[in-house]
């Protein structure tokens, strides 16, 4: 039944870029006699300016993150919140996932490619660790280039409020996975 | 906020690399990840490209202003502060359907799109509104319909057990972020600073 579900949303997925690109030019060039080429062409030139100026934002977030990932200090963590997490229910193996999700995406699915490795995709660590990394964003990345793209570097309550939002993601994981699964 | 998250990082990995002897790793990653941003970068500019034309003729056509009404009675309770008519509701209605179909390549340069509209309203072009915030934790906690790829390609047959997980986790998630947003954006620390202040 899941199966199925799944099998046909990816099944219409697969159409809905090809739709889009064919059917916004469709509506506007016979409904609104929009000359689409031109247009396309104006739009598109906004690509490159807003690439570029995301770079330094870019650079700024992604070298904390990887300076941060290389040293080591993610483990010093784990080492600290592990036993505070296993009190609670908390799987400790899922606990590298959860804290690397927000930092970077490449970092957080190798781990989860780790998990899937070690423990096989059948088990529920594995299970765990997906959900996690499916239902949450790399955080400190979109804001880079969210708010880079228009120069915005006073993101006040932005971090906090995406911090917390990962947070809850990573425990209803936990515990959809162990409810509905496990 | 984010500049003593920023140094706070760094610092952290400094003496963290000297701790666990790894300071060689932390210098490398250093160099590494300054070369990647940029190559990140550029590697945006043909997608982006591509969706902020088509988007363009979407706009032109009226379609974004049509997209945007459909949904006003839902976008006005998360986005009081943009005018009904204004073209980024339908720009972010567009990235955030674009995020729930698990459509990544295009949600980004709606989403970038969405960011300059809001810009606009923006009397603060440096500070975010909270607009701006609210549109940003909602893809941030990502609302997603459809597995990423890449999970489905690690899980195999399992993929599909972790469907329905997926989709609550994400909208605990997503809930979660709305209301931390609503409720910190009345902080007094949190506030849109005006004209003259500059701490944090």
């Amino acid at each position: 039944m899941i199966e199925v579900v799944v099998g046909g949303l990816s099944e219409v997925a697969k159409y809905i870029i090809p739709t889009l690109l064919v059917g916004i030019p469709f509506y506007a060039l016979a409904f609104h006699k929009v000359p689409v080429y031109e247009v396309f062409v104006e739009g598109a030139k906004d690509g490159f300016t807003i690439a570029v100026r995301i770079i330094p934002y870019l650079v700024a977030i992604l070298v904390a993150v990887g300076m941060f990932r290389a040293s080591g200090a993610l483990d010093l963590l784990l080492g600290a919140l592990a036993p505070v997490l296993d009190f609670v229910g908390f799987p400790p193996e899922n606990l590298p996932l959860a804290l690397m999700r927000p930092l970077s995406g490449s970092g957080s699915l190798g781990l989860l490619t780790d998990l899937v490795n070690e423990h096989g995709a059948d088990s529920l660590t594995a299970k765990i660790g997906a959900t996690m990394y499916g239902s949450s964003e790399t955080t400190f990345y979109v804001l880079a280039v969210y708010f880079g793209s228009v120069g915005v570097v006073r993101s006040r309550h932005a971090v906090p409020a995406g911090l917390f939002a990962d947070a809850v993601g990573a425990i209803a994981a936990v515990f959809f996975c162990k409810l509905l699964i496990g | 906020m984010l500049n003593y998250i920023w140094f706070g990082m760094m610092a952290i990995a400094v003496a963290a690399g000297i701790y666990n002897g790894k300071i060689d790793a932390v210098t490398e990653a250093a160099i590494d990840m300054a070369k990647i941003s940029v190559e990140i970068a550029i590697g945006l500019i043909g997608i982006m490209a591509l969706w902020l034309g088509i988007m363009k003729i979407a706009e032109k056509s009226g379609l974004i202003r049509i997209i945007a009404k459909l949904l006003r009675p839902i976008t006005i309770r998360l986005f009081p502060d943009v005018p009904e008519d204004h073209p980024a509701i339908g720009s972010i209605v567009l990235n955030m359907s674009a995020n729930i179909l698990g459509l990544g390549n295009a949600a980004t340069p709606l989403g970038l799109k969405a960011m300059e509209e809001l810009q606009e309203l923006n009397e603060r072009k440096d500070t975010a509104t909270n607009s701006m915030v609210m549109f940003l934790a909602i893809n941030t906690s990502s609302v997603q319909l459809i597995l990423p790829a890449t999970v489905v390609a690690l899980m195999g047959a399992t993929a599909s057990e972790i469907f329905i997980t997926t989709i609550l986790a994400t909208s605990c998630s997503t809930i979660a972020a709305i209301a931390a947003v609503k409720f910190l954006e009345k902080r007094k620390r949190f506030a849109m600073e005006t004209e003259g202040d500059s701490n944090d």
